[in-house]
């Protein structure tokens, strides 16, 4: 057992290697640890585990942690901690431990390794299942690990089985439905005080086991006496385990119990060299072996008492006990540095009650016990009420105190929440833990009621007269024990944290330094600055080569579904508010989609390729959600429609051509193609290679103008985007962004599903009834147009906006009010808001789309734009501002 | 973490479906010859008990198919799982 | 030695020695009776008897007072939405918060330390800004913040370019803020109970006495109650009362999850949102951070959810509130939020006459509560809508004049 340096409050103490640091410091004599939260009283180490409630830390070394019960931590060469008062610090730096993750299925998951986990593995590993065996210890053992007794080796040989996973150091936090739990297992900390960027420091464990068997044992409770948080009252199993591991700072003790196992802590503490001056029961009788040997050992026994105040030394420690009766009567005071209370094992229940078991109470036990054995769940153990013979503890929690003895009760240590606290709760009318909780904060910090909550659920039956099962069940939530945020974000961090998705012509844009925007999770090139210009000055020089020139742009984030069958025309008219079965083969259509409620959802080209086969577009952000759909209503509602949908929107890049001289640049690309409006019509598809790549050419515009989508499969995108830009490049060809298109699109009325629509916008509130069919019987979203306020007079509308000052560009959002009104100070009542507001290269000043009331009626109506910082004036115009007549579009 | 029984794949993660809330709401046969009300019982009434509800799922992350499922929402407990268009089992009520 | 200074954390006051009586055996009959004792329910009593001087009501609560939602929530506080009738309803509210401890008498640390919203793409940017807009025109007090602003108010955000949704602004209403939810429902219960409201517990409505389509009282676990007027305020458990009475309401039941920290030194002074990237936070009085996400996507009344569903908020955390890597998940939670087809509430009549209804708040109920209480008191009282309920009809939805909060709503608020 090696030394291991380590510092506490500024103190630098030794430790032996692999004890926890509450151990070390109860090795070196630190009694007083802390103070309370609140009351600012001495506090030392009261617990052996996660129990504990008092003696928390900061630690400093390391990666760092706010908050962490010293009994937990394993000292390594190096550690640095601090006592913390109930508030943790967090450090500004970052935290660089590596975190990750693991998935498992397995037949059998075995929560603790004790002796009944243990012998639960063995049986289910020699029938062959595969099993995972978890335990927060970094030995197996349980209780025994404690009593330093060897586990048989024929349990020890189970953990060597190939078909047995034994995970220790690591905690079960919760288990979920199905047999689903989550562990966390502490891989580097008791290594040493470094941060280990190679390794995970805590790796998370998703498992689903067919069947669990939780064998989490028990901790112990205190009892709630006057003065029973002095440095030196501590819970008696942990105690007597310190002192027999030689971290022993204590003279003289008084054990005080209410069952059995105060006599085994009194034996191991009388052998440790603790003079234990007396084992205190609360019970009248008492028998079984070690209440035996704690008589031949000579140790006063006294019957029918119980602990009822403490004395203090001047600097806060326990230096005497006052023993008396229950109700505070023959009280006798002895003197002792060590009060050791074994206020009754509380079964570790958590992880059972968070799948909805509910514990039962034993009284034999004075304990809350979960005994199942079901396909899913079983238990074993302590757990499940096998305390190895010991059934005859007293349903006992502290004797009748006096009001000035109640204030200095603890029930919740780390709260500082007394007895006088839950009286006053009781004398409120809270009956339900639940209330008594919220009433007196008992049970909410740190520890989370691990030894406060049977005892106040005790407490309360004892108020009002019911047995603790009648008052309700405490609700345990995951975890278990804190988890910091880190190792449950685990890999998922920067880049990682979602994927990016980029098109096949990405590092073009990149190296084009042209900024990205994030459209869903694709990156879009925004703009292409050149020569330090802001956006502004890009947007205006992209939007005037491209209705000038010839622009490029990639659109291959568009979301693309291939559809295969003979009735893809019917569904598409259904899905659809225009006529899609009547397209001819190699011409496409735009079309607009609706929900089942009428609104507008999506938008796309879809494009017939042959008889039975055809490709849709959608927007780019809609692709996914736009599958679905189709595939909800091919699935659920009409399976005998013969319609095939893939996703292909990766599959096939598209590079789009645009503007006055987009012609001449394709007859470029594409010599073989005839280019000429009569043997290539708007809206036709037609099959070419385009810089040696086959490739299909669709005449579709968002812009007006006359324009060439290039479509090839992915990974030939880069290729025919270079292409383009070296043939154009006496052309002036001008690559645009995200930023352009919108303009261009704004600029000829076009809406952009997302931007004009919010999801409560019909095709004809959108100026489109030209799209809405009325030949179709019936089609997705129809039935709705028809209803109450869907039909009604004074919808907003899409109309367009010039302001009075063509400089000033409207924010987009900015809400809208009567003109005719004067009043512009808030509030005021507005007729809609604006949707798409640019400075316009065409129209040389700017322009806006906007949703006004009764819009459509009222074109050429003065509005104002009231805003914090301005009022503009405008008047509200048709919503098509550049080549009204549609003539552009064919060069 | 539900682990939910798809009926093409079998059981498997809850993070590898979609959820699709009551089961059999079929689309009218004639939408047209709705009343308003009528209309409005389609669009938005789903059934939402404390207890057991054929609901839907769709497998996105693997078979990508749609079925249907009892499940009990107070305990969250699986029923049998069936494809569309087949028999409803039993309720497990 | 050095000096060691321990934090601790600020001091919660005592409870008053009587909240309300726990032992009451129902009336025959009473006035009204408020299915649900949770914040809303409680808040309707509380208006019903100082608006209306209407106090023979019971409040009937099949479990413990304010046990469901309002037992454990988020407790963001605002009035930011997108809709006008939203901004009536729910800075009516905020209007009522500011005044509310001292009128009902009950600290309920009720802190209008801000709310921020954060917007992570130029689309967000755009809808974001459109909702600061409509807050603008209906004198909503809101803000437009750049990173570098939301930087000085937040030190702990991280505005850094180089993370995978870098922050690319934020409205922010100063007004907005946070409230302890126990003591908001105590402050409820026990002015309402002062003023002579029945709150009994353990006590299951199931089913209702309706004749010729009239309400004439409910069933319970504890017998047979007759009203002159009921209102179902029962969160979650909306559709089974709607059931046990006849009617269909487009609500779907599903988990909300929300989890606590440790107690921490302060570092975050005001509440910040995000929906892109799926997580929102607050620092309480006491210290431990507050933190929830979306629901999970099924029905359920389990009062739980999928671990899932921390593990990504938590990550989303650590990228926005890098300090936060450190910072342990102390206790995760659930409820069951009632989710309406609009992210609105649904509020007043039902095909029930006299049965009136007050639900459909979904993940946002809880910043509503004095303001939802108030209108379907007067609701209740004057046997019609309040005039801001009104737009939140249950028949809303055969007319289609929904009122789709999606947005606002983004992320579970």
């Amino acid at each position: 057992m090696s030394n291991v340096t380590f510092t506490f409050d500024g103190q630098q103490y030794t430790g032996v290697s692999g004890e926890s640091l509450a151990s070390a410091l109860l090795r070196n004599g630190v009694i007083h640890f802390t103070n309370s939260s609140y009351k600012d009283r001495p506090r030392g180490i009261m617990g052996l585990w996660v129990e504990e409630s008092n003696a928390l830390v900061n630690v400093d070394s390391g990666p760092g942690e706010p908050m962490k019960a010293s009994t937990t931590i394993p000292i390594v060469e190096g550690l640095i901690t601090r006592s913390t008062q109930g508030v943790g610090d967090l450090p500004d730096t970052r935290d660089n431990s590596r975190y990750d993750k693991s998935n498992r299925h397995v037949d059998v998951l075995v929560v603790g390794a004790g002796i009944a986990g243990l012998t639960a593995t063995k049986k289910f590993a020699e029938l062959g299942k595969s099993v995972i065996l978890i335990d927060d210890q970094p030995t197996p053992g349980g209780h025994m690990r404690h009593l330093g007794t060897q586990v048989p080796a024929e349990l020890m040989a189970v953990l060597e089985l190939a078909n047995v996973t034994y995970l220790p150091r690591t905690t079960v936090q919760g288990l979920y439905d199905q047999g689903y739990s989550v562990a966390t297992q502490r891989r580097t900390d008791h290594l040493d005080a470094n941060v280990h960027t190679e390794v995970s420091r805590i790796r998370t464990w998703h498992i689903r086991a067919d069947h669990t068997v939780l064998a989490t044992g028990a901790f112990q409770r205190h009892l709630v006496f006057a003065n029973n948080d002095r440095p030196g009252i501590m819970l008696s199993h942990a105690a007597a385990t310190y002192v027999s591991q030689g971290a022993n700072p204590f003279k003289t003790a008084v054990v005080v119990t209410v069952d059995n196992q105060g006599y085994r802590d009194a034996l191991r503490l009388h052998t440790a060299g603790v003079a234990v001056s007396a084992v205190v029961d609360i019970r009248e009788t008492a028998g079984g072996a070690s209440v035996e040997a704690v008589k031949d050992a000579g140790i006063r026994i006294v019957s029918g008492k119980t602990a009822l105040d403490t004395a203090g030394t001047p600097t806060g420690l326990v230096s005497a006990v006052t023993i008396a009766k229950a109700d505070g009567s023959e009280p006798e005071s002895i003197d002792a540095d060590l009060i050791a209370m074994s206020g009754g094992w509380t079964p570790i229940v958590h992880l059972a009650t968070f799948i909805g078991i509910k514990p039962t109470w034993v009284p034999a036990l004075a304990a809350f016990v979960v005994e199942r054995n079901d396909v899913l769940t079983s238990t074993t153990g302590m757990l499940a009420g096998d305390f190895g013979g010991d059934d005859d503890a007293a349903v006992f929690f502290g004797p009748e105190l006096t009001t000035e003895q109640a204030l200095v009760a603890f029930v919740d240590f780390q709260r500082d929440a007394t007895l006088r606290d839950f009286n006053r709760a009781i004398g409120a009318g809270m009956r339900s833990i639940e209330h008594v909780k919220r009433y007196t904060s008992i049970g909410t910090s740190h520890d989370q009621g691990k030894t406060s909550g049977t005892t106040t659920m005790g407490l309360i039956g004892q108020a009002i007269g019911k047995a603790p099962d009648e008052i309700g069940s405490l609700t345990f939530r995951p975890p278990y024990i804190s988890i910091p945020f880190a190792a449950l974000a685990g890999r998922d961090r920067g880049l990682l944290s979602d994927p990016i998705r980029t098109t096949p012509i990405h590092s073009w844009h990149e190296s084009a330094k042209a900024p990205m925007e994030d459209v869903g999770q694709w990156k879009r090139p925004w703009f292409f600055p050149i020569n330090g210009e802001n956006m502004h000055a890009a947007v205006l020089r992209e939007c005037a080569a491209v209705r000038e020139g010839v622009g490029v742009m990639d659109a291959s984030t568009l979301g693309k579904i291939d559809l295969r069958g003979k009735d893809v025309g019917k569904f598409l008219d259904m899905i659809y508010t225009n006529m899609f079965s009547t397209l001819k083969v190699g011409m496409s259509r735009y079309g607009l989609m609706c929900g089942i409620d009428g609104m507008v959802f999506d938008d796309g080209v879809t494009t017939r390729i042959s008889e039975n086969h055809w490709l849709m577009t959608t927007t780019t952000g809609g692709a996914a959600k736009v599958l679905d759909w189709l595939e909800e209503w091919l699935q659920t509602e009409w399976p005998d429609l013969e319609v095939y949908c893939t996703s292909v929107t990766e599959q096939i890049a598209t590079v789009a051509i645009v503007g006055p001289k987009s012609r001449e640049l394709m007859s470029r690309l594409a010599p073989d193609l005839d280019v000429s409006n009569e043997m290539f019509a708007f809206m036709e598809n037609k099959y070419a290679d385009v810089a040696g790549i086959p490739a299909r050419v669709a005449r579709i515009s968002f812009s007006g103008e006359l324009a060439y989508e290039i479509n090839v499969p992915g990974s030939f995108g880069l290729h025919i985007w270079q292409a383009v830009m070296k043939q154009g490049t006496d052309l002036n060809i001008t690559p645009y962004g995200t930023e352009t298109m919108h303009v261009l699109r704004a600029e000829k009325g076009f809406v952009i599903v997302g931007q004009e629509t919010d999801g409560t916008q019909t095709p004809q509130d959108l100026d489109m009834d030209w799209i809405v069919s009325k030949k179709k019987e019936d089609f997705i979203g129809k039935r709705s147009f028809s209803r109450a306020d869907t039909a009604r007079e004074g919808r907003h509308q899409l109309v367009g906006i010039l302001t009075d000052d063509g400089s000033a560009v409207i924010p987009e959002g900015a809400y809208i009010v009567a003109g005719v009104d004067e009043k512009t100070a808030p509030p005021v009542k507005h007729i809609g808001y604006v949707t798409s507001s640019y400075d316009s290269a065409a129209l040389g000043h700017s322009f806006a789309l906007a949703l006004v009331a009764n819009g459509l009626a009222r074109k050429g109506e003065k509005v104002a734009i009231p805003m914090a910082d301005r009022v503009l004036t405008g008047v509200i115009t048709d919503s098509v501002f550049v080549d009204k007549e549609n003539t552009r579009r064919d060069g | 973490m539900l682990n939910i029984p798809c009926p093409y794949c079998g059981p498997r993660d809850e993070t590898e479906f979609h959820y699709g809330a009551q089961a059999h709401v079929a689309y009218p046969e004639s939408p047209k010859d709705l009343t308003d009300e009528q209309w409005a019982k389609f669009v938005f009434i789903k059934s939402n008990p404390k207890g057991w509800l054929a609901e839907r799922w769709v497998h996105n992350s693997g078979c990508r198919r749609w079925f249907n499922v009892w499940r009990n929402t107070a305990t969250h407990e699986f029923g049998p799982s069936y494809k569309p268009f087949t028999q409803q089992p039993k309720s497990p009520a | 030695m050095a000096s060691m200074t321990r934090r601790r954390s600020a001091e919660l006051p005592d409870h008053p020695d009587f909240l309300w009586a726990t032992d009451i055996t129902p009336k025959k009959a009473y006035d009204v009776i408020i299915i649900g004792a949770g914040g809303h329910g409680l808040a309707t009593a509380y208006y019903l008897a100082k608006n209306h001087g209407i106090t023979n009501v019971a409040i009937l609560e099949k479990g413990w007072l304010a046990g469901g939602n309002m037992g454990r929530n988020t407790t963001i506080i605002r009035s930011n939405y997108l809709w006008d009738e939203s901004a009536g309803i729910y800075d009516h509210s905020l209007k009522l918060w500011e005044n509310l401890e001292e009128e009902v008498g009950y600290e309920m640390f009720f802190s209008q330390r801000g709310v921020m919203t954060l917007a992570h793409s130029v689309s967000d940017v755009r809808s974001k800004q459109r909702n600061y807009y409509a807050n603008y025109v209906n004198d909503v007090d809101s803000v437009w913040l750049t990173p570098e602003e939301i930087k000085e108010i937040a030190p702990i955000v991280n505005i850094s370019e180089d993370i995978r949704y870098p922050v690319m602004g934020a409205t922010y209403q100063a007004r907005g803020g946070i409230a302890k939810h126990d003591w908001v429902a105590w402050g409820f219960a026990k002015a309402a109970a002062d003023m002579g409201v029945d709150i009994i517990q353990g006590c299951e409505v199931t089913g209702f006495n309706i004749v010729d389509g009239k309400i004439q009282g409910v069933k319970t676990n504890r017998g047979d109650i007759a009203a002159g007027k009921v209102g179902m305020v029962a969160a979650g458990h909306t559709s089974v009362l709607a059931d046990m009475a006849g009617f269909d309401v487009p609500l779907q039941s599903r988990p909300l999850q929300a989890l606590v920290s440790e107690l921490l030194e302060q570092v975050l002074d005001t509440v910040i949102m995000s929906g892109a990237v799926h997580v929102y936070v607050s620092q309480a009085h006491k210290g431990e951070l507050v933190m929830g996400a979306g629901t999970d996507s099924y029905n359920s009344y389990a009062q739980r959810g999928g671990f899932h569903v921390v593990e990504h908020q938590l990550a989303a955390a650590c990228e926005l509130f890098p300090i936060f890597e450190r910072a342990h998940m102390l206790r995760t939670w659930g409820g069951i939020v009632d989710i309406s087809p609009d992210a609105s509430p649904i509020i007043g009549l039902t095909p029930v006459e006299n049965l009136f209804i007050n639900s459909g708040w979904g993940t946002g109920g809880f910043k509503a509560t004095p303001g939802s209480g108030w209108v379907m008191a007067a609701t209740i009282a004057n046997g019609e809508p309040d005039k801001l309920a009104k737009p939140y009809a249950l028949d809303r939805f055969v007319s289609g004049h929904l009122i789709d909060e999606h947005g606002a709503a983004g992320v579970a608020h």
